[in-house]
């Protein structure tokens, strides 16, 4: 089966979801960054969505619960690229991607998850 | 252009299928001259509805095409299984109902994203539900 990759980028990991998902691609990712998360002791998980033209309550979902299961790992993350028509479809669907953090592009998505961590560990910097 | 434009059907057998609906639909709202953001609502409220075909309905199919009325242009999609059909409309359309793994508002949530809705099913049958949006 196919599946998205992930990058590491430092103490963050990076996706770009750039196909079209099938709701069991999208569960492969949630078990996929679970899973890198720990393996890297990733603090951070950026997750790029510019490419998707829709995102229904399936995927919706799946990025409401990685961003919990990141936040029970002890790593946040940002969701960022979310095209306008998507946003506004999502908020008629009803959808309100309970703790997930958006961002509107993936600079400023890192620089969030950057001072998110500052924040929290200001020691971060001398660890890596 | 063509006067009149033959209905497109897709099967709905696996979950590759449900991305398939919304590629078509996608094809078929740029056709009808559907603007983005109502090319995003169709597209989404098909891929839930698609969905609940396969998941609930035990797979069926998605006939879609474009619609003329009067003045106006849009798209019809027409969703049918031969599953085992909803006991309870209403409870169904209700935001954060589910009998499943979703989050309720698949049913729901497609209805706000249309400008036509309708639901037909019968217990042991199947059920049909028919969207349009306009452009």
């Amino acid at each position: 089966m196919d599946r998205i990759p992930i990058l590491k980028l430092g103490a963050a990991l990076l996706v770009t979801i750039q196909v079209d998902m099938h709701d069991r691609l999208a569960m492969a990712l949630e078990e996929d960054l679970t899973n890198r998360i720990v393996e890297y002791g990733a603090k951070g998980v950026l997750i790029d969505i510019s490419a998707l033209e829709i995102v229904d309550s399936f995927i919706g979902r799946t990025l409401a619960n990685i961003a919990m299961i990141a936040k029970v790992l002890d790593a946040v993350t940002v969701v960022v690229g979310m095209r306008p028509a998507v946003a506004i479809t999502l908020v008629e669907l009803g959808l309100s991607l309970p703790g997930v953090r958006t961002a509107l592009n993936a600079e400023r998505g890192m620089a969030m998850i950057r001072a998110l961590l500052d924040d929290e560990a200001p020691t971060l910097a001398d660890e890596s | 252009m063509r006067a009149s434009v033959a209905a497109n059907t897709v099967p709905i057998r696996s979950g590759e299928d449900v991305v398939r609906v919304r590629q078509e639909v996608r094809r078929v709202a740029i056709e009808a001259g559907l603007g983005l953001v109502d090319q995003t609502k169709i597209v989404t409220a098909a891929s839930e509805l698609a969905r609940n075909t396969l998941d609930y309905g035990k797979g069926g199919e998605a006939v879609m095409e474009v619609v003329q009325s009067s003045a106006r242009r849009g798209v019809r999609i027409v969703f049918q299984d031969q599953g085992p059909g909803i006991a309870d409309i209403e409870l169904a359309l209700k935001d954060g109902y589910t009998s499943g793994k979703g989050m309720g508002l698949g049913l729901g949530g497609a209805r706000r994203l249309c400008n036509e809705f309708a639901i037909e099913s019968t217990p042991g049958k199947g059920t049909r539900v028919t969207i349009a949006r306009w452009k």
